[in-house]
């Protein structure tokens, strides 16, 4: 039965991988990533690691997938680009001689326990009670590091995507009416002569000054 | 199922995603395709962890995670701000850092 959702499981993550590579939508790619998440966490569940796959689940299928829906709706698809002559060959010609190689090195290294079906199994063995008292307790330095390093991450991320100069130059903050407003309804400033109302002649404007705002404050 | 399955899937789900780093040009997928690689070595940590009956692994995978988090937090911020400078989002085109 293990064996029959490990291949499952395994197809659908490897399936969702390649789907993240090949397929030329960036939405469709965040879709196959997510369901790639999904199937790792079979995985992680059949590895008797209860807390990683529920963290799995939550934190990657959930919210950074939900960060990256949100900035390729943002962004837009971009063009269908097309890598270069050279590195669309030599890419996955890589990538083929790295699997042949880490298989050789994981599989042909001869180690005894890489062909068992692992330690024996203890009750309790990954539940969030053992992960918790391991992170508050052996591991309490690189855990509080994680969380200064989340916060440094949220902090450069304001920083780094914030509006720097205000508006964009075709941008405009509010539309300005330049309907014909009823007489005795102008600002102080009109009613002053400081500013022109908005059907008059400039006060007190020559022919070698021209002002060229006509439209209505 | 002998861990040596865990570590040939974990293998080839991060030479998939290190391919991919190198035929994609848009940043957004590269992030995706660096998340890929990251869950191959997530996988293995796990698989390792349950070969030794202990849990140090599990707690390194969690690390990964939030490390992982991190870097998409600030790689989807950079894009988003190449976005706004009207740039190519196009990791071909922003070649200025290169000396």
């Amino acid at each position: 039965m293990s064996s029959v959702i490990f291949f499952i499981a395994a197809i659908g993550a490897i399936a969702g991988a390649i789907g993240v590579v090949l397929v030329r939508n960036p939405f469709y790619s965040v879709l196959c990533l997510a369901f790639h998440l999904v199937s790792l966490a079979a995985l992680f569940l059949l590895l008797r690691a209860e807390f990683v796959a529920a963290a799995q689940v939550v934190v990657y299928a959930g919210a950074v997938m939900v960060l990256y829906v949100f900035v390729v709706a943002y962004v837009g698809g971009g063009e269908q680009l097309a890598s270069g002559a050279v590195l669309r060959v030599l890419g996955p010609l890589f990538a083929l001689a790295l699997a042949v190689e880490l298989c050789i090195a994981m599989l042909g290294a001869g180690l005894k326990g890489v062909s068992s079906d692992g330690a024996p199994f203890v009750p309790g063995f990954g539940t969030p009670a053992h992960i918790g008292t391991l992170f508050l307790t052996t591991y309490l330095f690189p855990f509080e590091l994680a969380s200064i390093l989340l916060l440094i991450a949220a902090v450069g991320a304001v920083v780094l995507a914030r509006r720097r100069r205000g508006l964009e130059p075709d941008e405009q903050l509010e539309f300005r009416i330049d309907a014909p407003r009823p007489a005795y309804t102008g600002t102080m400033a009109e009613a002053a002569g400081v500013r022109p109302r908005p059907g008059d002649e400039p006060v007190g404007a020559t022919t070698s000054d021209p002002v060229p705002q006509q439209g209505g404050w | 199922m002998a861990i040596g399955w865990y570590l040939t899937v974990s293998a080839l789900i991060f030479c998939i995603g290190a391919g991919g780093v190198l035929v994609r040009r848009n940043p957004l997928v590269i992030l995706l395709c660096l998340e890929l690689m990251l869950n191959g070595a997530n996988l293995s940590l796990v698989a390792f962890a349950r070969m030794w009956g202990r849990e140090d692994g599990q707690i390194f995978a969690l690390i990964v995670m939030v490390v992982a988090a991190a870097e998409v937090t600030v790689g989807l911020g950079l894009v988003v701000a190449i976005y706004r400078r009207r740039l190519p989002i196009d990791v071909d085109e922003l070649n200025e850092l290169q000396g």
